[in-house]
């Protein structure tokens, strides 16, 4: 069962997808939350110069020296990033912009030079093709695994163990460089090896998904899960199951179609960063807009119960607190003024004798801790 | 073939007119990108275009240039957008608006693509040279279409020139004088887009970043002034494109592209290096003169001190007294300001063992370093 569940292709591209999502968005996470997620898209580009380099030396398109080479590229790329903005003449951005596309260049010249009918070309370095992962397989226990599969969870297993080993320092040297490195924590270390991990996956990855969908992986599913939740573990959680639902509904998308499988499962992390900003629990537009409305009505309620506490003993009373002086004196519309009222009609801030609007104990104290704020405070003490 | 044969070839004028054009566009709008730190928004907004040339294939049904890059503009535009929206809404900071936003557009580029691909359409083939830019296959037709796009996007920078100028230096001042602000941001950055638009053919979606980024990021090195920098950022942006279209054309097999990108990055090393006023050299060199001025300056102000300490301005102090108080020997120090007629030798007899007096002139000089005449110190 084992055997078959290695043997189909369906199953082998969805698991290479979901693995390269999960390991992408484990060290996305930090990235996204640093600002510094678009490193992600520096170190995709400037691998192709990792691996022509290590093509040229060692003969080899794929494997471990393809990911160390890969990684100190990527270490490479942003040691030159900061070298370049240190120098206070680039703004880090435009550092950026011009380190990887000049790294990608002499990549793709050398390619062009050396490695003409080799199988590496710039398209299949930028593109991918998950479709065809489940063609080359290595037998694993007696079993013929795609070597996809083997890198991607040696990598998703690399980023997890330096993930787990380093939370505390990662959390902390994320949320607050500074203590970090009071605190002896070596937080630019702990971020270059994140930035080596990430560059590594990259390399992985890339057979698979392509350089620039990587990206997506790498930015979409934290983003997506940092509209959901505020706490890193969780965050860390939400981001995988993500990149795994984005994995899956892509593959059935993608062949229902008959597009870019790759390409599919990256917008469905699209998709996912959609809900999420529509729906988040707290920060989805739909939920500020409610707690917008809430507070509005609140407001209103608290401004209904100042004013009857103002002119509760004048002797404009009967004039002033009645239903149809809200409309002149506190300028509502009457539909307005009526949700007002029955909202503290319902909260119990107002009760209505006849045709006077009386406030109730707590109405009171609703209005007291606007006007005269210190007197509440002296209640409480 | 001759040189002149050469440059009458049809193709190749072809192309170096599209690599000067996409150069001097590009280099103008970048300048307004990297002033205003948005400098990746090239990025974003040049892989944003593809699923638009996608789109625009889909609803010409060939591959019909002004609708292609109209496509373009709109999807960069969308992509723009997105990234405005995902970063003023939530709590998502801009990096990670612009990684979503570029993502996100090319992988629904990709999928456009592959579907073209798929539903067949013998068309489709002239697509794929917009990933990485495919010079040679630039129609005489294209560059009319490139050099008016161009046309439109400087005529929108000179038309603007002020507006622009005040939104990217100080927007909250443009906002205070009544100016619209998020009018003339949408402006600029749909410039960008066309300038984008103009490099899609040339160097393609993914080096189409450095163009916008490196002829800017050389030329402010060279210059403080707004207008210096945007021309010099055309004349660098044209002087990489030519490069790189000519090196393509005679070594064969060689990307069009990734030659200009490398050509633009030597030009911003350079001005790195030597610009005037900023370049490195510069700073390295008068670092070194300064660090080998250092010593001579502590030992002529300690001379000085110990001058006024003792009220005599011809104060004689012992070598090795100084040297002591330096920690290190000072007679490098002494011979190169006896060398500048600031010190002098002195005897202070019945010691033998050497003394040194300032000059009147070394006076002034240990004044002028210390900042401060002789009454202050008196007071």
């Amino acid at each position: 069962m084992i055997a078959a569940f290695f043997a189909d292709p369906g199953a082998m591209i969805v698991l290479t997808g979901a693995l390269v999502g999960i390991a992408a968005s484990l060290v996305g996470t930090f990235l996204v939350l640093r600002g510094t997620s678009l490193l992600s898209d520096a170190i995709s580009h400037s691998i192709v110069f990792g691996i022509i380099i290590v093509w040229l030396l060692t003969r080899q398109t794929a494997g471990p020296v393809q990911i160390a080479g890969a990684a100190l590229t990527g270490v490479l790329t942003v040691f030159l990033t900061e070298t370049l903005s240190a120098t206070g003449r680039v703004k880090s951005d435009a550092a950026i912009g011009l380190v990887f596309p000049a790294l990608f260049s002499i990549g793709v010249l050398l390619i062009n030079i050396y490695a003409r009918d080799v199988h590496i070309d710039e398209h299949t370095v930028l593109l991918g093709e998950i479709g065809f992962v489940w063609l080359d397989t290595t037998e694993l226990f007696g079993l013929h695994v795609p070597e996809a599969v083997i890198w991607m969870s040696v990598l998703t297993l690399a980023n997890l163990l330096y993930i787990s080993l380093f939370y505390k320092e990662l959390k902390l040297a994320t949320f607050d460089p500074a203590l970090a490195k009071a605190l002896g924590f070596a937080p630019v270390a702990v971020f270059y090896g994140l930035l080596a991990l990430t560059s590594g996956t990259a390399v992985a990855a890339f057979d698979a998904v392509g350089a620039i969908l990587f990206i997506a992986f790498v930015i979409v599913p934290p983003s997506a899960a940092y509209l959901l939740t505020d706490r890193l573990s969780l965050m860390l959680v939400y981001g995988a199951l993500i990149a795994i639902a984005s994995s899956l509904t892509g593959y059935w998308l993608a062949v229902w179609l008959n597009v870019s499988i790759a390409g599919m499962m990256a917008v469905m992390t699209g998709v996912a960063l959609l809900l999420a900003f529509l729906f988040g629990p707290r920060y989805g537009l739909i939920a500020q807009s409610r707690r917008r409305h809430a507070q509005t009505a609140a407001n209103a309620c608290r401004a209904l119960a100042v004013h009857l506490y103002n002119h509760e003993d004048s002797p404009s009373r009967s004039e002033e607190n009645v239903a149809e002086a809200l409309r002149e004196h506190l300028h509502w519309s009457e539909p307005r003024a009526r949700d007002v009222l029955l909202r503290a009609l319902d909260q119990g801030l107002v009760i209505r004798t006849g045709n006077l609007l009386e406030l109730t104990e707590k109405g009171r104290a609703t209005a007291r801790e606007i006007l005269e704020p210190w007197s509440h405070l002296g209640d409480q003490a | 073939m001759t040189m002149l044969a050469f440059l009458s070839d049809f193709t190749i004028q072809n192309v170096m007119a599209g690599a000067a054009l996409l150069g001097i566009v590009s280099g103008v709008l970048g300048s307004f990108a990297v002033l205003r730190k948005q400098s990746l928004l090239g990025d974003t907004l040049s892989h944003a275009a593809l699923p638009g040339i996608c789109i625009g294939f889909l609803i010409a049904g060939v591959r019909d240039l002004p609708v292609l890059l109209a496509g373009a503009l709109v999807t960069g535009a969308v992509a723009a957008l997105l990234m405005v929206a995902l970063t003023r809404t939530t709590r998502l900071k801009t990096d990670a608006g612009l990684g979503i936003a570029l993502s996100l557009s090319f992988a629904v580029g990709i999928v456009l693509l592959t579907h073209i691909q798929a539903t067949g359409g013998a068309g489709h083939g002239g697509l794929e040279s917009f990933l990485f830019g495919q010079a040679a296959a630039i129609l005489r037709s294209d560059i009319y279409v490139m050099a008016a796009i161009g046309a439109v996007a400087l005529a929108l920078v000179m038309a603007f020139w002020k507006e622009f100028k005040l939104v990217s230096f100080d927007p909250d001042y443009a906002r205070t004088l009544g100016l619209p602000v998020l009018a003339l941001d949408v402006t600029i950055t749909v410039t960008i887009a066309l300038a984008v638009v103009i490099g899609l053919q040339m160097v393609g979606v993914v080096l189409m970043a450095a163009m916008v980024v490196a002829p800017a990021a050389a030329a402010r090195q060279w210059s403080n002034r707004l207008g210096t920098m945007v021309a010099l950022a055309a004349l660098f942006g044209m002087a990489s494109g030519l490069f790189g279209a000519l090196v393509s054309a005679t070594a064969r097999g060689l990307s069009t592209g990734p030659l200009i990108v490398l050509a633009a990055s030597a030009i911003v090393l350079v001005s790195l290096a030597i610009a005037p006023g900023r370049g490195m050299v510069w700073e390295w060199l008068q670092r070194l003169k300064d660090r080998r001025a250092l010593p001579s300056r502590r030992v002529l102000s300690t001379l000085y001190r110990l001058a006024a300490e003792h009220g005599n301005p011809a104060y004689p102090a012992e070598q090795t007294m100084l040297d002591a108080y330096h920690g290190t020997s000072t007679a490098r120090g002494l011979e190169r300001l006896k060398a500048r007629g600031l010190v002098a030798r002195a005897a202070h007899a019945p010691e033998f063992t050497p003394h040194w007096v300032l000059t009147p002139s070394g006076i002034t000089e240990a004044e002028a370093l210390l900042g401060h005449p002789n009454e202050d110190e008196n007071q």
